[in-house]
């Protein structure tokens, strides 16, 4: 009688990137899919003993919880900043900021434009889900025409409130700027879009092309009172056509490996 | 090393060079900006850091940055750029990376305009930032001062892992004096930076440096250390500059340009016989209010001269404790105090002393 011998294999693993720390995310959240896709990726590039990440203030702001790396947490918006003063003085080592739509497309404006502007050696991931999710669900600046929210209870009115921010269009415009793209964190197949994006965003810093970013367009089910599953259909329907996905800028020097 | 002319933004520029400072960030305002620019020369050339930020709110963020890495990192501005880096300061004091920021004082508030001025006094010695913290305050009077408290800020910074501000006037930016520069110190290297900065979690456990504490309870323990790293402050840093003061009557209590204008007036009284002295507080936190309590038992009034409507003012009255009469003579908006003027005010106060 032969013996039929189990064999264990392990396919799906948590990265050496995360903690092992239950997340303070609302059940549904896709920061949770953002934190992973970030660590596989500075796992399979070796990175994380030579990489310090920016937390930001938003619901990411305890960020350095759940990332098993060296993390700083900057003051609202100002993660480009300090990402710069930091690798500044650590030429070789992998930088990033992981900031919100608020902390990236509002308060820190100037310092996303200046450190794209100035082709700032970092790497910027843009959780981009049209709500301040913190503070319970007030209008961003990516808040859509139309879009209730708890300081825009009748509905973002473009007339007294403008229009969003795209922050990809206006990023690609910069010489310094070197990879930004849009994708987004709805369906499987475009979470692994979104994988391949974060990857050639730090290739992009690693050949030291310049600033890289990489929009995520994600959900906020809590504060637009819905449904997970309704909030991702949500994404498709009505944040896409509005921040169409797509790459904005890429440098030709990783262009042309994509092809090759 | 022999003195040669310098003024004083270069003068402290090229001492936090030598001070080893690894990068510097700034933005340009007058009257600092010549330190601004002494650095965008001076750093590249030694392989060191200099970066023009798009406004003092990015730079001060980027000296929080470079200082999580554990590098000796300074800007420095002018009293409207200094109410830009407020967030910023109250950040790195929250966070106990060290850091050192030259404020070199102009007329306010607002716009105001360009001239000396020491409108900052509370907003750097009291805090402008929000919550509890503190910053060691170092106000220098000559440009020799300058330069030996600028050396000395990054290795005070270090020890108490706090802000440093060098806090002078618009003058003290803009003069020229002869002066010695200290000799140079080499930047730190990787492996000797500190065991709290951030150099990538390799063979150790992650680091993080924030200043939330999500917990009230864990906020008021951190509260707490901060209060006993204060005491040490307090202990250790009092400094102050003493002048003609063993058989005073009256004293004088002012620092930075109004002392030195100070000390000229205290002279020339002296010629004419009215026993006056000085006491110019270098450290302004830690303030020297037991050194001026002292100087209270003995005198019969105390003058303080200010380039401000009256800000130092309140420690020295807390000093003073009501022990004698606190008399009060400042310049606003710009204007500096005459020698001429403060021997005015010396004469009617000695008058009132033994009338």
């Amino acid at each position: 009688m032969t013996d039929k011998k189990m064999v264990e294999a392990l396919i799906f693993s948590k990265p050496e990137s995360l903690t092992d720390v239950p997340t303070h995310y609302c059940p549904g959240c896709t920061h949770g899919v953002a934190h992973r896709l970030i660590a596989e990726t500075i796992d399979e590039m070796g990175m994380r003993e030579n990489t310090v990440g920016v937390a930001p203030v938003g619901c990411s702001v305890f960020a350095y919880n759940y990332f098993n790396m060296d993390f700083a947490e900057a003051a609202h918006g100002r993660a480009p900043a300090m990402a710069t003063g930091f690798k500044r003085v650590n030429p070789d080592m992998n930088v990033f900021t992981y900031q919100g739509d608020g902390d990236l497309a509002s308060i820190g404006a100037a310092e996303i434009l200046h450190a794209a502007g100035r082709g700032e050696m970092i790497t910027v991931i843009f959780i981009n889900n049209a709500i301040y999710g913190m503070t319970g669900g007030q209008m961003a600046p990516t808040t859509l025409p139309g879009q209730k929210t708890t300081s825009s209870p009748l509905g973002r009115d473009i007339e007294s409130h403008g229009f969003p921010l795209k922050m990809c269009e206006i990023l690609s415009q910069l010489d310094g700027s070197a990879y930004i793209v849009r994708r987004s964190l709805h369906d499987p197949a475009n979470i692994r879009k979104a994988k391949k994006a974060i990857r050639q965003a730090f290739e992009v810093q690693r050949q030291g092309l310049g600033f890289s970013m990489v929009e995520l367009l994600s959900n906020c089910p809590t504060n637009w009172k819905m449904t997970a599953e309704d909030s991702l259909e949500w994404i498709e329907e009505n944040m896409i056509p509005y921040f169409p996905l797509g790459d904005f800028k890429v440098h030709p020097a990783i262009a042309k490996s994509k092809k090759g | 090393m022999a003195k040669e002319l310098l003024k004083g933004n270069v003068a402290f520029a090229e001492a936090a060079v030598r001070a080893g400072c690894e990068a510097y960030y700034g933005y340009p305002i007058t009257p600092q900006t010549e330190a601004l620019e002494h650095m965008a020369k001076r750093m590249p050339e030694l392989g060191r850091v200099f970066l023009q930020a798009e406004s003092e709110v990015a730079a001060i963020n980027m000296v929080y940055g470079a200082a999580c890495a554990g590098v000796r990192v300074m800007s420095s501005s002018s009293s409207p750029g200094v109410s830009l880096m407020m967030e910023g300061l109250s950040y790195i004091a929250g966070s106990e990376v060290p850091v050192v920021l030259v404020d070199i004082m102009r007329g306010g508030p607002g716009l105001g305009n360009i001239a000396p001025s020491q409108g900052d006094y509370n907003q750097i010695v009291k805090g402008g930032g929000h919550g509890d913290y503190r910053i060691i305050t170092l106000a220098p009077a000559t440009i020799q001062e300058i330069i030996d408290l600028t050396y000395e800020a990054f290795d005070i910074a270090e020890k108490y892992r706090a802000i440093v501000v060098i806090l002078a006037d618009g003058s003290i930016g803009q003069m020229m004096e002869p002066a010695e520069l200290p000799p140079m110190q080499e930047v730190r290297k990787r492996e000797d930076r500190a065991e709290w900065s951030l150099t990538g979690a390799k063979g150790r456990d992650p680091r993080v440096i924030t200043s939330i504490y999500i917990d009230p309870a864990e906020e008021e323990v951190f509260n707490l250390h901060l209060v006993e790293k204060q005491k040490k402050i307090e202990a250790n840093e009092v400094r102050f500059s003493s002048l003609l003061l063993e058989d005073a009557e009256i004293a004088i209590v002012a620092y930075g340009t109004a002392g030195r204008i100070a000390q000229s007036s205290v002279k020339q009284a002296r010629d004419e016989g009215i026993k006056v002295g000085l006491l110019r507080p270098i450290s302004l936190y830690p303030f020297p209010y037991d050194e001026i309590g002292k100087v209270a038992d003995q005198v019969k009034r105390i003058l303080v001269v200010e380039m401000s409507g009256g800000q130092m003012l309140d420690d020295v009255r807390l000093a003073v404790n009501g022990k004698v009469p606190v008399d009060f003579y400042g310049r606003m908006g710009g204007m500096v105090p005459l020698p001429d003027e403060v021997f005015e005010q010396i004469q009617e106060l000695n008058q009132k002393a033994n009338a």
